[in-house]
C-alpha cells in the first residue's frame, strides 16, 4: 500500500486541483533520499499554517519534515499547543493526541503497527512542545524511555507555555518573566536532554533550530536509531518570539545567539547506536 | 439557520433527533423512509438528473488508488457523473482550508455548505469520503442547506443524508449505473 496511498485514479485527475497533483507529481514520496535541498524546488509536505509569521517552530517542522526518511510510512504524534496548529495542514498521517499523552499514545501506535505490519518500518515520531514534554506529559515522556518504545521524540522548546499566552514551563530560564509568570522563574531550566540519557534513550541531542542541515541530520539519525535500537530524543530550541518580543525576523538571530549559551549543541550517542550509525554511513542511508 | 435544512420539518441538523437511524442490512432509506434498495436507487437517480447543478463528491478512498476496489469504484464513478450529467468536485482531503477554499474546485468537510453555496448545488453524491467526516458534513449541509444529499457508503450508510444506499461495492455502483440509465431514458433526459 504505503505510497500508493497518494497515486491519484487517473479517472480523478482533471478535477483535482493543481495543488494535489503537484504532491503526487513533485512531492519526495518514495524517493530513496530526501533532504533540506528538496525544499527549493520540490513539493512541501507544509505550505500553509496558522503560526504567527516568523515563528522558527514553523520553519523548524518544515526542515523536520523534509528529513523524514519515508513520510508515507510515518505517523507523527502531537500535542496540544501552537505545534498542533500546524498538524492539520501537513500532508502526512498525524494524530493528536490529548496535552501530555503524546508520548503513551505514540507508543501504543507503535506497538500496533509493528505487530500489524512485521515486515515494514514504519516511524512514530512525536512533535510537541516543552509545556507537553517536559511538564504536563512528563511521566508519559520518561515511561517511553524506561521501556525502550522504538520511538523518535522531538521536543519544540520555546521556553513557555506559548498557545495559553506566556505561562513559565520546567524549560523556562531561571529569573525569566512572562507575561503570566510575572515574578519571574524561580527554580532552573529542567535539562531534559539529560535526563533522556539516564533515563534510556539511545540518542539526545540538543541544538537549536539556526541550521536547517543540522536539524535534518540529527531527525534522520533519530528515525533510523529508534526504529532499530530504541528511544531517541531531540531537544529543539524554537523560540516563541512573540512572548520574548522580538520581530518576525529575528528568530534566527535569537537562536544563533543561543547555539553559544543555554543551547550549546549536546549529543549523546550510545555505543550500540554508533555502530548502527557507522553502518548506516556505510550503506548510503545518512 | 436550521430550519433552511431540506428537512424543513427537523430544526436540527442531526437526524437521529427525529429518531432516524442508518437502514438495516439490504435495505436503503429515503428521507424518513426504509426502502428496498432498488426503489431508492431509482429515486436517487430521478433526483440527480432533475434537480439544479447535481454533483457528485468523490472522497478520498475512491480518489486515491490504494486498492483494487479504489480502482475499479474510479472507473465506475466517472461512468456514473457521465450517465447523470452530473459534476464532480473532489473532497480529496480533511485539512482545515486557511484563509479560503476555492469552492468551485474543492469541497472540505469542515465548511461544505460553502462549496453548495457557491455553484448552488440542489442534490448531491457523496462517496468514499471517510465514515466521521461525511457524517461532520452532511450535518452542516443538512442545517445550512437545500441541497439533496444522497450518502452512497461502503459501509452501514448516513442517517444525516436524504436517501442512503449502504454496502455499495463496485458490483453496485455497477448496477446503479444501470438502473440510472433507465431512468434517464423514461425521463428523456
Ligand atoms: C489536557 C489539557 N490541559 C491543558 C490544556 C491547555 N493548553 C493548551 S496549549 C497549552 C500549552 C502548550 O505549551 P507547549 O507544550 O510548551 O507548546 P507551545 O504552545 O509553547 O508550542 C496548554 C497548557 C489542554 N489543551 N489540554
Ligand atoms: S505564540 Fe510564539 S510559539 Fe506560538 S506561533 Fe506565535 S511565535 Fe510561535
Ligand atoms: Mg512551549
Amino acid at each position: 500500500m504505503s505510497v500508493d496511498i497518494y497515486k491519484i485514479n487517473p479517472e480523478f485527475r482533471d478535477i483535482m486541483p493543481k495543488d494535489i497533483l503537484d504532491l503526487e507529481d513533485n512531492a519526495t514520496w518514495g524517493a530513496e533520499k530526501r533532504g533540506i535541498s528538496d525544499l527549493t524546488d520540490k513539493k512541501e509536505l507544509l505550505e500553509e499554517h496558522s503560526l504567527c509569521a516568523g515563528c522558527p517552530e514553523a520553519a523548524a517542522l518544515r526542515y523536520i519534515l523534509t528529513a523524514i526518511p519515508k513520510p508515507e510510512d510515518t505517523i507523527i504524534v502531537n500535542s496540544t499547543g501552537c505545534t498542533s496548529l500546524m498538524f492539520p495542514h501537513i500532508a502526512l498521517h498525524t494524530v493528536h493526541s490529548l496535552f501530555g499523552n503524546q508520548n503513551a499514545v505514540a507508543s501504543g501506535i507503535k506497538r500496533a503497527l509493528t505487530w500489524r505490519f512485521p515486515d515494514k518500518d514504519k516511524d512514530v515520531v512525536v512533535l510537541a512542545g516543552d509545556g507537553a514534554t517536559v511538564d504536563i506529559g512528563l511521566d508519559y515522556t520518561l515511561q517511553s524511555f524506561f521501556r525502550q518504545e522504538k520511538i523518535t521524540t522531538i521536543c519544540f522548546d520555546n521556553e513557555v507555555y506559548a498557545n495559553t499566552g506566556g505561562q513559565e514551563s520546567g524549560s523556562t530560564p531561571k529569573g525569566q518573566v512572562f507575561k503570566m509568570a510575572p515574578k519571574g522563574k524561580v527554580f532552573d531550566k529542567v535539562p531534559m536532554w539529560e535526563l533522556a540519557v539516564t533515563s534510556g534513550c539511545q540518542y539526545s541531542v540538543k541544538l537549536t533550530a539556526s541550521a536547517p542541515k543540522a536539524v535534518a541530520r540529527v531527525v534522520r539519525e533519530a528515525i533510523f536509531i529508534a526504529r532499530e535500537l530504541g528511544p531517541t530524543y531531540i531537544h529543539l530550541y524554537t523560540p516563541c518570539i512573540l512572548e520574548i518580543g522580538l520581530s518576525a525576523s529575528e528568530g534566527l538571530w535569537e537562536m544563533k545567539e543561543q547555539d553559544k549559551d543555554r543551547f550549546v549543541s549536546f549529543k549523546y550517542v550510545s555505543p550500540e547506536a554508533e555502530e548502527f550509525l557507522k553502518q548506516c554511513k556505510k550503506e548510503g542511508r545518512l | 439557520m436550521a430550519n433552511l435544512g431540506p428537512a424543513y420539518y427537523a430544526p436540527y441538523p442531526v437526524a437521529t433527533y427525529d429518531g432516524l437511524l442508518t437502514p438495516p442490512e439490504g435495505k436503503a432509506m429515503l428521507l424518513t423512509d426504509i426502502v428496498d434498495e432498488e426503489v431508492a436507487m431509482r429515486e436517487v437517480a430521478r433526483v440527480m438528473l432533475t434537480s439544479d447543478n447535481a454533483t457528485i463528491f468523490p472522497g478520498p478512498q475512491v480518489l486515491y488508488a490504494w486498492s483494487e476496489e479504489a480502482k475499479k469504484k474510479a472507473t465506475l464513478i466517472k461512468e456514473m457523473s457521465e450517465v447523470l450529467n452530473a459534476k464532480m468536485i473532489p473532497m480529496y482531503d480533511y485539512r482545515p482550508k486557511y484563509p479560503k477554499i476555492d469552492p468551485e474546485v474543492e469541497i472540505n468537510p469542515n465548511h461544505p455548505n460553502l462549496t453548495i453555496w457557491h455553484n448552488n448545488i440542489k442534490a448531491a453524491i457523496f462517496i468514499g469520503v471517510h465514515c466521521h467526516y461525511a457524517n461532520v458534513a452532511l450535518k452542516i449541509v443538512r442545517s445550512e442547506t437545500d441541497c439533496y444529499t444522497i450518502g452512497m457508503c461502503a459501509l452501514s450508510g448516513h442517517e444525516d443524508a436524504m436517501a442512503t444506499i449502504r454496502d455499495q461495492h463496485a458490483e453496485d455502483l455497477a448496477r446503479f449505473i444501470e438502473i440510472a440509465k433507465e431512468v434517464k431514458q423514461e425521463l428523456g433526459k
